[in-house]
This record gives C-alpha cells, sequence and structure tokens, in this order.
C-alpha cells in the first residue's frame, strides 16, 4: 500500500470526527437508557405511571439508541476513516458523507421522538414506523454508495480485508432491510407487515440475527482488522485465514436466524438447518479471533503500557465467547431451555458490550489521538479506568443473566414427585429480582465507564484545539 | 517483482481483492444464498399456514392416530362450510378467524405498548408448555397475524392461550394495577388505558389493509363491506382497555385441539 503514496493525500476527516463525537455521545445516552428499563424491571415502581417511559415504549429506544446510534456512528465514523487510509484516497463525496451524518442523526432524533410515544411497527429491532424506515434506506444507500465509490477511487492494488467486511455489512443491511420492512401503512404513525406468522417469524429473525452478524459483527470486524494491527504496530497474523473468515462469515451467518425459531411452528428443518450452519460457524468464527488475538505475537508486553491495545484484545475474547456460546444456544436440546429467558439477553449483551463496544472504544481512542493530532488521551490513566469499568461492567451484567436464565429455564420445566409443576410462573419472575438488580449494576458500572470516555475525549479535543489556536492555526484544521 | 505482483492465495481471490465490482456483487450473491433458502420454501411448502385463498393451504395434512386427514376447514375458519357463517357468529373450536374490529383495536394497543417484548405467543411442545400454557402452537393460529406477535422473551407467561382463562374483571384490574392482583409481578401499571378512547379511524382502516395484504390477506367474504362498515360502532365508546381485554380474551380458544393428532408435520 506504501508503495503508490508518493504525494500526500488531504484526507476528509472532519465528518469522521462528528461521528466519532456523536458516537461517544450515543453509549452514555444509550446504556443509560439500558440501565433505566433493567431497573424498571428490578424495581417496576420506576416506571412512574407514565405511559412513555413504560417498558415496553423504552425498550426498543434502548436497543435503537446502542444499535442504530451508538453502533451506526462508530460504524461510519471507523469505515469512512478505514476506506480513505487503506485506499490512499479522499472520500468520493465529503458532501455526501455530510448528509449521511445530518441524515443519520436525524433519524436517530426521530426514533427518541417516535418510539416513547407507542410509534412502533411491532417488530423487534426493527420497531422504526414505516417514514422512518424509508428514510433509514436513503440514508444507508447514501453511505452505501459514498462508500463502495471510494474503494472504486482507491489508489492502492488490493481492497484491504476490512472493506471487505464492510461491503458485506452494506449490501446484507440493505437487503434485510428492505424485505423485513415491507408493511401496508394504516396511518402515518402506524403500519402492518405484509408476512403474518411463520414467514414474518422467520423474515425477522433472518433480519435480527443478521442485524447482529453483518452489522454488529461485520462492521465491527472491518474495525478489528484496521485498529488491532494498527495500534499493536504488527501486520495482520494470517491474511488467508482472514479471506476464509471473510467468505465463511458472510455465505454462513445468513442461514443462522432460524435458530432463533427451535420448537416454535416454523417447520423443523428451518431451525434445524439454522442450527446446524450456526454449530459451523465456530470455525470461521474462531478463526478471525485468533488473526486478531496472533497479531499481537511478540507484541504481547504493550498490553502492559498500551490500554487502547487492552480494549481490543479484551473485545476480541469476548467474541470469541460469544460466538462459541451462540452456537451451543442453538443447538435444540440447550435452545429447549435457553429460549425465552434472560439466558438470551446476557448472550447479546456479552456481544454488545464485551466485543461491540469495546472494539468500538479501541477504535475511537486510536482515532481520536490521530484525528485531532496529539500523542496521547488527555488521561491515559483514565482510558485504564474506562476499561476495568467496562471489562467488570459486562461480566457482572453477563453473570447476573447467565444465573437468572438458567434458573428461569430450570423452574419452567421443573416437576415434583406427584407430576405437578413446581413453581408458579410468578414464582420465577420474583426469583429473578436479586438478578435484575446485579443486571442493572452491572449496566450502572459500564455506563459510567462511557461517562468518563466522553469526558476524557471531550477533554482531549479542547486540549488539542487550544493548542493549535496557541499555535496561530485554527482549530480542527 | 514488487510486493502488488505476489500472490497470496488464489488467482479468483486476487481477481476479486483488485475489483470493486467484482467484491460487490461476488459479496452480494454469497450473503443472499442462505436466506434464499430457508424463507422462499416457506411459502409453499406446507405446513407454514400459506393459505392464500387455497383451502388446502399447500396441500398442508395433519392426520390423527388412524392416519386420517383432517379437513382444513376444522383447523381455519371456513364461513361456506361452517355452520357459524359470519364473523359475530363465530364460535370457538370453529377454526382460526381474524380478529374482530374491537379485538384489532386491542390488538394495535398490545403492540403499540411492546408487550410481545414480555410476552410470547407461542408454545412449544414440551409437557411443561402443556401444563402451563395449553396445547403447542401451530402455525395456522398465527396465519392473520400480520406483524406476528410469537416473541422471543418471556419475563411474563406466554399469552397464547390466555383467552377465557380470566375473567374480564380480572384482566381490568390486573391491566391496571398489576400487584394489586399479582405482587410479585413487575408489569408497569397500565390504569390510563381506560382514559383512551378507542382510535376508530385506525382500527377500520386497518381491517381494510388485512384484507388487501399480499400474502395471507382475510377473504372478503369474512370482512365483508358491511362487516366493516359496521366496525365503527361497534368501536364507539369503547377505551383502549376495553379493546386491549376483549384482545387478550380471544386468544388461543380458536381451534378445537384433538388428542393423537400430529399439527406440525
Amino acid at each position: 500500500m506504501a508503495a503508490t503514496q508518493a504525494t500526500p493525500v488531504k484526507y476528509d476527516m472532519e465528518v469522521v470526527r462528528w461521528f466519532t463525537i456523536a458516537a461517544a455521545i450515543y453509549a452514555v445516552v444509550g446504556t443509560l437508557i439500558g440501565v433505566y428499563v433493567a431497573s424498571e424491571l428490578a424495581w417496576p415502581f420506576l416506571n412512574f405511571d407514565l405511559e412513555w417511559i413504560t417498558f415496553g415504549r423504552l425498550r426498543p429506544l434502548h436497543t435503537n439508541a446502542v444499535i442504530f446510534a451508538f453502533g451506526g456512528c462508530a460504524l461510519m465514523a471507523t469505515g469512512f476513516y478505514i476506506v480513505q487510509r487503506t485506499g490512499s484516497t479522499a472520500l468520493w463525496s465529503n458532501k455526501l458523507a455530510w448528509a449521511t451524518f445530518i441524515g443519520w442523526n436525524l433519524i436517530i432524533v426521530s426514533a427518541v421522538v417516535t418510539l416513547p410515544l407507542g410509534w412502533t411497527s411491532g417488530k423487534e429491532y426493527a420497531e422504526l414506523e414505516w417514514p422512518i424506515d424509508i428514510a433509514i434506506a436513503v440514508v444507508w444507500l447514501m453511505y452505501g454508495f459514498n462508500y463502495i465509490m471510494t474503494i472504486g477511487i482507491r489508489r492502492t492494488s488490493h481492497i484491504y480485508v476490512s472493506n471487505w467486511f464492510t461491503m458485506g455489512m452494506i449490501v446484507m443491511i440493505t437487503y434485510l432491510h428492505v424485505v423485513n420492512s415491507m408493511a401496508i401503512p394504516v396511518s402515518m404513525t402506524n403500519s402492518f407487515s405484509i408476512y403474518s406468522g411463520v414467514q414474518d417469524a422467520m423474515i425477522q429473525w433472518w433480519w435480527g440475527h443478521n442485524a447482529v452478524g453483518f452489522y454488529l459483527t461485520g462492521g465491527f470486524l472491518a474495525i478489528m482488522y484496521y485498529f488491532v494491527p494498527k495500534q499493536a504496530g504488527k501486520p495482520v497474523f494470517s491474511y488467508r485465514l482472514s479471506v476464509l473468515h471473510f467468505w465463511a462469515l458472510s455465505f454462513g451467518y445468513v442461514w443462522l436466524g432460524a435458530h432463533h425459531l427451535q420448537y416454535t411452528a416454523l417447520p423443523d428443518w428451518t431451525g434445524s438447518l439454522g442450527a446446524a450452519v450456526s454449530l459451523a460457524m465456530i470455525i470461521p468464527s474462531w478463526g478471525g479471533a485468533m488473526n486478531g488475538m496472533m497479531t499481537l505475537s511478540g507484541a504481547w508486553d504493550k498490553l502492559r503500557t498500551d490500554y487502547i491495545l487492552r480494549f481490543l484484545v479484551v473485545a476480541l475474547a469476548f467474541y470469541a465467547m460469544s460466538t462459541f456460546e451462540g452456537p451451543v444456544m442453538s443447538i435444540k436440546t440447550v435452545n429447549a431451555l435457553s429460549h425465552y429467558t434472560d439466558w438470551t439477553v446476557g448472550h447479546v449483551h456479552s456481544g454488545a458490550l464485551g466485543w461491540m463496544a469495546m472494539v468500538a472504544y479501541g477504535a475511537m481512542y486510536h482515532m481520536v489521538k490521530k484525528l485531532w493530532g496529539v500523542e496521547k488521551m488527555y488521561s491515559e490513566g483514565l482510558v485504564n479506568v474506562h476499561f476495568w469499568l467496562a471489562t467488570i461492567g459486562t461480566v457482572v451484567y453477563v453473570v447476573a443473566m447467565w444465573v437468572s436464565g438458567i434458573m428461569q429455564g430450570l423452574m419452567w420445566r421443573d416437576y415434583d414427585e406427584y407430576g405437578t409443576l413446581t413453581y408458579t410462573f410468578v414464582e420465577s419472575v420474583s426469583a429473578m429480582h436479586p438478578y435484575y438488580a446485579m443486571r442493572a449494576i452491572g449496566g450502572l458500572i459500564f455506563n459510567i465507564g462511557t461517562w468518563i470516555a466522553l469526558y476524557n475525549i471531550v477533554m482531549t479535543v479542547r486540549t488539542a484545539s487550544a493548542a493549535r489556536s496557541a499555535n496561530g492555526v485554527p482549530a480542527n484544521a | 517483482m514488487s510486493d502488488h505482483d505476489t500472490l497470496y492465495s488464489t488467482k479468483f481471490q486476487d481477481k476479486i481483492e483488485r475489483s470493486t465490482l467484482l467484491m460487490f456483487v461476488m459479496t452480494a450473491i454469497a450473503v443472499a444464498i442462505g436466506g434464499i433458502v430457508e424463507i422462499v420454501p416457506l411459502f409453499y411448502l406446507p405446513n407454514t399456514a400459506m393459505c392464500q385463498n387455497d383451502p388446502t393451504c399447500n396441500n398442508t395434512q395433519h392426520k390423527d392416530a388412524n392416519g386420517n386427514v383432517i379437513p382444513m376447514d376444522k383447523i381455519i375458519w371456513n364461513p361456506a362450510t361452517s355452520a357459524h357463517k359470519t364473523l359475530n357468529d363465530w364460535q370457538p373450536g370453529d377454526g382460526v378467524r381474524p380478529y374482530k374490529a374491537l379485538e384489532t383495536a386491542g390488538r394495535n394497543v398490545f403492540i403499540r405498548e411492546g408487550c410481545f417484548l414480555c410476552h410470547s405467543q407461542m408454545i412449544r411442545p414440551f409437557r411443561d408448555e402443556k401444563d402451563r400454557y395449553g396445547h403447542y402452537s401451530i402455525a395456522e393460529e398465527s396465519m392473520y397475524d400480520h406483524t406476528y406477535q410469537w416473541g422471543s422473551k418471556r419475563t411474563g407467561p406466554d399469552l397464547a392461550r390466555l383467552g377465557g382463562k380470566y375473567s374480564d374483571e380480572w384482566h381490568r384490574r390486573h391491566l391496571k394495577y398489576p400487584r394489586e392482583v399479582v405482587p410479585e409481578s413487575v408489569m408497569p401499571n397500565y390504569f390510563w388505558l381506560e382514559n383512551k378512547p378507542v382510535n376508530v379511524e385506525e382500527t377500520v382502516q386497518t381491517l381494510k389493509v388485512m384484507t388487501i395484504m399480499p400474502f395471507n390477506p382475510v377473504p372478503k367474504t369474512i370482512y365483508t363491506d358491511e362487516y366493516i362498515a359496521g366496525a365503527a360502532a361497534e368501536l364507539e365508546g369503547k377505551t383502549d382497555m376495553d379493546a386491549l381485554i376483549t384482545y387478550l380474551q380471544g386468544l388461543g380458544n380458536h381451534v378445537k385441539f384433538e388428542e393423537g393428532v400430529n399439527y406440525r408435520d
């Protein structure tokens, strides 16, 4: 890549800066709402008899805020950063990137307004109503088109592996969003899926699992493949493994959605097929995790001093853990116990907090230093504090959900010696209370970390800007 | 030879990596296959409740213990063959039917409040679920559920066969202040649903839209012009609370299940 970089390239990084700051803010907001809805389940008085903040209306706001606001801004920041750097080129269109930034944020604002009002399509992880769905499609295509065109005008011979993953995400999310959001409106604020029952369920989980597979995994693997080698100062451990990782993941992940519907009215073959491919996915997932980990070969000592690297490595550990746990949960006998319980919630969060948020923060810290041209963060010590809060918070959260999930599953199926159910349903609800409290505390610990990160990033930016204006250079030049 | 000419993988992979268009096309193909294989057959195989005005529902055959096929109009209500000809005459056990006007309003409340985030409507074929909730759910039971409500989490119990389990008065008290009835409950209070009149216009529009769905629309022989014209009068003066209770009381009693029949194969 370096060979072609004869003339210095002027990158379009201002939009990346804004996406980065937005991601840091949305992480705080999204996890804060998460802590609140978790607390509502532990202490229901927190619903305060206000319809707009009941669990049922606020929970979609939490998922949308963390996935699409935090996750989306982190993906677009890192994506626009990586595609320019690896292609030695500025963006195909800086204006389109700005339009994407504004459009995406308007969508986020509209979610904040409409979800508490109860304007929902009733599809998990795709709750936003049809006018917003159309806006999402437009903005997503703006992002995707700009991204792919920027790959097209690269000045390097090969397309870098991160960009494969991002391209996979762009294509797949387009398929998913368009097919899953097909609905007939009854008003500006309400619509119904054109599919029903079995077909709607399968399409919904085809969306649901691949939003995880291509957006929260593929998109964040693009981050991993760029920022781990950069931060470690080493090339990716194995190019061939990354080829295998990409194609196996792209082809295989798509099949997994059916494992969310084991033992439902979905035909048996579909769920079994989903589970079989799920098990096979351990191979590329662990291959990819190893590929990231082994990139640190010969640089492991850096973990003692480089806090950003810690984020990236622990993220990979959680990635490996979640991609083992997921296939196990897809096996029918395990799923019979785990489905409908908190175990699923714990699994999602070991991925979302442990893998996705950690790798995103590793990348964000790395980028902030490069984007504002500073050697160090405002406080490297606070990066370490954030690292430990994030790790401990995630572990507390996940352990609470493992215990409560397995306990729920076992209580529901337990029989006494007379052959009658041992527990009423509500006994399982009250048994969950301590774990719901523990989960809220785990989430709160994680949330405190995001505040520290935001403070640290803002102070870094301010210090950098002050230093530049002192030298007579305008801020953000 | 510069590093750029070295081949590190296969020739084809190398070619893909050098071409934006080829990478795009190959990726677009790779990510499409799984979804096509798993989703498309659900639109034409039996046992997926894809009926589309086809009384055999793609030759779905539920057989009793002696191997006799149970006619589909025992599973799915067909006004042409049933003793009960209109939606208002329909009786539990007549077979799966679409929602009545007030139930439709209630279902819209159910979706609006995100009830499906804590309550599933999908009973699995396990002994404990049969004892706790009733007969396992079958595909036909949600064939009119545009935007399915199977759910994915049971913070509260499954609701697929809730209909008739409790009195209307129990539901009213429970929905208003759940902890007055079930002290350990973590459900929010929904007393404010009593202050909200049903959205008549949107409900009537919902009924109309259900008849024009491209997949499993409600037959016009059930949502007749007459029925839709009379819907507004039925909804007049009702609250969201009334509608929600009516919806909940209609869940899960449509099909008369018989012992020894495998309803899923």
